[in-house]
């Protein structure tokens, strides 16, 4: 298990491992919504939690097709499948792999961003947390997605519409905490939310994405 | 701990290729899977090794005894020849990496990115992942494609010192690797009579 997660990190960092790819995306789209939509601090400030959750959000779903595409193409997909370790463990690896390459990178960034686009001072240590609560979710149902669409030539298209639906609870209570950290208004119910929907797609979606990637090896 | 196949039926996309397949393995037995391309070869030992569903029969084998190689080798181009091996042993509990190196006649390559591999010597890292594997009933699909002569009897002489061992190996191929002492068995004779799909089952919606 263990020699899984390090070998996707390698892979990752090495040339090639889309490691940078949601960053560099989340860092283009902060730069260019102020110049869109001008430059006033009011208006950015308002708008500010919304267009980070959105950008993390589409970020992480940038580098999903590479979770099993990758694997499925070189074969490694059947031999992990025949190895003494379980699915399970091997789609919960690749979903921490995909976490720790995207959704960790872009909490930490997040708040250098929230400079670009005036986020109130309040909300900066909301906006850390909600993301790091949020992106795990990000990754395990991204890695669902991915799951389903395995064997798909291309799949990318296909992954992104079955993926966003489930996206959008996340996106909601997470950029609503952001939203009410900045106003200075109690955000216990979206964070106890949030954090439930995280902790149950990691402790039940394991299970689905094992199943559906069965079934896509046959 | 042999490996038994009896009376298997298999199926591919919902069309059944092969019934009845019936053999036996005891330790250190190799058998050769032979017929035209698309008789079943590849499916059957997908079957075996549990990679796809069987449509009726039984096999027995020790658990957890099967190592599988086919036409994709799971070589990552990014990753050094002995990073890709290491990952395999580890991940079937550390098998011997510089031995299994030496074995397939890639020591002088271990630091050198797969990438720049030639076909043949990725194959032959290919099939060096079946000694980290530990296990004793090896299922290769056309292990020797891409092999030059040498390679094949150097291949040869691997899988006999795995007989040897007390191992299975249980082979497709087209290529005659010079196992004189293996038997041979032609998928043809097990050719499925077609059969109209049974409405409403379970494979009907991934077809």
């Amino acid at each position: 298990m263990r020699a899984l997660l390090l070998r996707d990190l390698r892979l990752a960092f090495r040339a090639g491992g889309g490691f940078g790819l949601g960053l560099a995306f989340f860092l283009i789209l902060a730069v260019l919504v102020p110049l869109g939509v001008g430059p006033e601090p009011a208006t950015l400030a308002l708008i500010a939690p919304g267009i980070l959750w959105v950008g993390a959000l589409l970020a992480c779903l940038l580098s999903l097709d590479r979770i099993f595409a990758l694997d499925f193409e070189d074969g490694s997909l059947d031999l992990l499948a025949t190895a003494p370790v379980p699915l399970e463990g091997v789609v919960s690896i690749k979903a921490l792999a995909h976490w720790l390459t995207t959704g960790l990178p872009l909490v930490l960034i997040s708040p250098l961003l929230g400079l670009l686009l005036f986020l109130p001072r309040e909300a900066y240590g909301w906006l850390i947390l909600s993301l790091a609560v949020g992106t795990p979710a990000l990754s395990v149902i991204g890695t669902f997605g991915a799951a389903l669409t395995v064997g798909v030539k291309r799949g990318g298209l296909l992954l992104s519409l079955l993926v966003l639906p489930l996206y959008i609870p996340t996106l909601i209570f997470g950029a609503e905490i952001v939203a009410r950290g900045a106003q200075g208004l109690s955000v216990a119910t979206p964070l106890a939310l949030l954090g439930g929907i995280t902790a149950g797609a990691v402790a039940l979606l394991p299970f689905a994405s094992s199943a559906v990637l069965r079934i896509n090896l046959r | 701990m042999g490996l038994s196949v009896e009376s298997l039926a298999c199926d591919r996309g919902g069309i059944p290729l092969l019934e009845d397949v019936s053999f036996a393995l005891a330790e250190g037995e190799a058998l050769v899977l032979r017929g035209p391309n698309g008789c079943g070869k590849t499916t059957l030992l997908r079957c075996i090794a549990g990679l796809q569903p069987v449509r009726a029969g039984n096999m027995r084998h020790p658990p957890d005894g099967l190592a599988y190689a086919a036409h994709a080798d799971g070589i990552k181009a990014s990753l050094t020849v002995a990073e890709n091996l290491e990952f395999w042993a580890a991940i079937h509990g550390g098998g011997d990496v510089s031995a299994a190196l030496a074995k397939m006649n890639l020591t002088d390559l271990a630091s050198r990115f797969a990438q720049n591999l030639s076909a043949g010597q990725k194959r032959r890292l290919g099939l060096a992942r079946l000694l980290v594997t530990a296990r004793p009933i090896w299922i290769l699909d056309e292990p020797t494609v891409s092999l030059d002569a040498e390679s094949v009897m150097l291949f040869a002489g691997v899988v006999r010192a795995h007989l040897a061992q007390g191992g299975i190996a249980l082979i497709a191929t087209h290529i005659d690797l010079g196992l004189s002492e293996a038997a041979s068995l032609d998928l043809t004779r097990f050719k499925a009579r077609p059969r109209a799909p049974e409405p409403g089952s379970f494979d009907e919606a991934f077809l």
